[in-house]
């Protein structure tokens, strides 16, 4: 890492390099570019969740381009689902704010095409699957690209269930991010990288989304066992929710994925959601600064 | 063999990928697909086992009641056109419903797998409590999720449990019932999977629940088919029970699918009217889609949200439906009919004073059905039906409904 890199890291709102080298290309293409750039810099990248509509369709919109500004590399973009089995209180409590505040599908578009547009960072939107089969998976994949997205990550489409969804979205030029969780043989591990691209989640623990005291144990060689079976970027999710943390995954992964941090925070600003913008660039800002200063794995905490 | 555990053995569905037809799989989260897969070899090892069936059997003999009685309904049946109706006897079974069936077989399962802790989601009631009382039986620790306005109405099955020695957590997200219950469920398993199996409650969910589920509640159409060929002389005109995640009914209908002749016929929740928006008759109104791991009817919206359900009765109050279901559905062998709250009830109370048997709210929907059918067949009419669980826990539902309680006025309008 680079003295340069670290201070851009350092200083809140400052962070530019990989988004300008990946020159705002949509698609898995852009994504790619984009995970490459960061890797380029010697650093893992920042991806971060926050769910369109939430808290209202504008305001989400804004938190959204907040996170990037903020030092977000990479963005996955929530299209709330009624019933978020992955998720813990933290995101159903905004996929219920969301829901009943109105968003459709349309509107989870229109984040993404804004949030797209306006930083040119990859958007990627992060759902169920059933919202997406009932919309029809040719035509959200469609509505999707043409927004400018750069793919879906669908936990709750296993890989033998998915052939459809990836002919769609391979046409389109969207990524199909799949999920790997500790408890994934090697086997299992290989199956799913190989229909995988953009990059692979890896699941840091066996749980739902929400905020942790400390990264699962099991993250490392979760890593390390998905990195032996694929040159696609592992980047490693749940749990994650501070600056320390993104050191310490920033040390074995090639990205850090945060997304209940980012909604409690706004969470927490209910009825002060200017403040809660703020909030959002200001703990993008820790995060990307985190990402920078990777720990070596098992090193002291600094 | 004996008539008290016969898997599918023809195998006919699901295959093995899960699927019933088009419906079915296995849509969860890849932290649960090892501990689901873990499920299904351990069920293939275990049907297979001697061992495991003849202590299967010593439990649902010597533990559970079985067989249930074939109890003739003559009195019920004069307002039935006439047709014979027989009742089959779940409400009878140790626990009052048929869940102990299932239970019992996964409670072996769990310790088979080496696994200390249970989780189940219950809707009723009745699968919390019979799961709860297998915990008991094998020195299991066991937690329900139940959805809070569930634990409201159910107020004497959530004390059951607690007798019982399960921690009851009422879930509060979403429309806090059946649904919400098992989305919490599955998270916590996510978490707990090592050491927790989920003993899921119905005939739904992802491979190989349905056809586990289904399995274990053969039993009661393998013994009704027996018993009405001894007392009527020939096979039913139909077998009828209520559907609300659809175990008590499969297990009713598997053993006659072989049986052209019977009519297959599952009553659905219609709550206030499948016209009002408010019912959760999943097989009338829903449409294909995803909902807790498996793909069959849905109640939902024009973009895949799940719709909030309603049926007065706790235990149908779902917006989903065991795959095998929408297989016999689409297929033509199954027929789905809509039961509003006001039909249940005023079946509920028929039964209560014609035959001196109190059934629970979700069977009375079958018993409402039963009515129908037997009106269509006129006296020639031969007609088994599913009481698949006793009253007792709607009694503070019915006596509001009815008015029972002095100086209370019901709905229902009882004297």
């Amino acid at each position: 890492m680079s003295e340069s890199e670290r201070q851009a890291g350092a200083a809140a709102g400052a962070h530019q390099d990989a988004g300008q080298a990946a020159g705002g290309r949509g698609g898995a293409e852009g994504l790619a570019a984009r995970l490459a750039a960061a890797r380029a810099a010697g650093r893992a990248a920042l991806i971060g969740y926050f769910p369109a509509g939430f808290p209202t369709l504008e305001r989400g919109i804004e938190s959204a381009r907040a996170m990037v500004e903020g030092g977000c590399d990479v963005l996955e973009i929530g299209l709330p689902h009624s019933d978020p089995v992955l998720d813990g209180p933290v995101i159903q409590t905004a996929d219920d704010i969301a829901l009943r505040g109105g968003i459709r599908i349309a509107g989870v578009l229109r984040t993404v095409r804004e949030v797209a547009a306006a930083t040119g960072a990859p958007v990627l939107v992060m759902t169920y699957w059933n919202p997406v089969d009932r919309y029809g998976a040719e035509r959200f994949a469609a509505e999707l690209a043409a927004a400018g997205g750069a793919g879906c990550i669908l936990p709750d489409l296993p890989v033998e269930e998915s052939e459809g969804w990836r002919k769609a979205a391979e046409q389109h030029g969207l990524a199909t991010v799949f999920v790997v969780a500790p408890s994934s043989r090697d086997a299992r591990i290989a199956a799913i990288t190989a229909a995988g691209s953009g990059f692979v989640y890896a699941a840091s623990l066996m749980g739902v989304t929400g905020t942790r005291e400390s990264v699962g144990r099991d993250a490392a060689d979760l890593v390390r066992r998905t990195k032996a079976t694929t040159a696609l970027p592992v980047c490693v999710g749940l749990g994650v929710s501070n600056r320390e943390q993104a050191a310490e995954v920033a040390g074995f992964a090639d990205g850090v994925i945060v997304g209940s941090a980012f909604v409690r925070r706004m969470l927490d600003h209910a009825g002060r959601e200017a403040e809660g913008v703020a909030a959002l660039r200001e703990l993008a800002g820790e995060l990307a600064a985190g990402v920078r200063q990777p720990k070596a794995p098992g090193a002291p905490a600094a | 063999m004996s008539e008290y555990f016969i898997p599918d053995v023809a195998g006919r569905v699901p295959d093995a990928a899960g699927y019933f037809g088009a419906y079915g799989g296995t849509f969860v989260p890849e932290a649960l697909r090892g501990a689901l897969e873990e499920v299904a070899a351990e069920y293939e090892k275990a049907k297979n086992d001697p061992a495991f069936v003849a202590e299967l059997e010593d439990l649902l003999v010597h533990y559970a009641g079985r067989p249930s009685p074939l109890t003739e309904a003559a009195r019920f049946a004069e307002h039935a056109g006439g047709a014979r109706v027989f009742l089959k006897r779940e409400d009878l079974n140790h626990t009052g419903s048929h869940k102990i069936n299932n239970v019992l077989g996964q409670a072996l399962l769990t310790r088979r797998m080496g696994k200390t802790r249970v989780i189940a989601e219950t809707g009723a009631g009745q699968h919390g409590v019979a799961t709860a009382t297998a915990c008991a039986l094998f020195g299991l620790e066991c937690v329900i999720y139940m959805g809070e306005l569930d634990t409201e109405r159910q107020a004497l099955n959530v004390a059951r449990m607690r007798m019982l020695g399960a921690e009851v957590i009422p879930v509060r997200s979403g429309s806090r019932t059946l649904k919400d219950a098992i989305n919490e469920a599955f998270r916590n398993w996510v978490a707990t999977v090592d050491t927790t199996h989920y003993l899921f409650g119905t005939a739904a969910g992802p491979h190989p629940f349905p056809a586990l589920v289904r399995d274990f509640h053969r039993v009661i159409g393998v013994e009704a088919r027996r018993q009405v060929r001894e007392r009527a002389g020939r096979l039913p005109d139909a077998a009828v029970a209520c559907v609300g995640g659809g175990s008590n009914a499969i297990g009713l209908f598997h053993a006659f699918l072989g049986d052209p002749g019977v009519r297959l016929v599952g009553c659905e929740a219609a709550g206030h009217g499948v016209a009002s928006g408010e019912h959760a008759a999943t097989l009338t109104a829903g449409e294909p889609g995803v909902l807790h791991g498996s793909r069959s009817y849905v109640l939902q919206d024009d973009e895949g949200q799940v719709t909030e359900p309603y049926s007065i009765s706790a235990g149908l109050d779902y917006p989903g439906i065991g795959p095998e279901h929408a297989y016999l559905k689409d297929s033509g062998r199954g027929e789905y009919m809509p039961i509003t709250d006001a039909e249940a009830m005023a079946a509920l109370r028929l039964l209560s004073r014609t035959e001196g048997i109190i059934p629970a709210i979700e069977s009375a929907h079958a018993l409402a059905g039963a009515l129908a059918v037997g009106r269509e067949l006129g006296p020639e009419g031969l007609l088994v039906v599913n009481v698949s669980g006793r009253g007792d826990k709607d009694m503070d539902t019915a006596a509001r409904y009815f008015g029972l309680l002095d100086g209370e006025q019901g709905e229902g309008e009882d004297r």
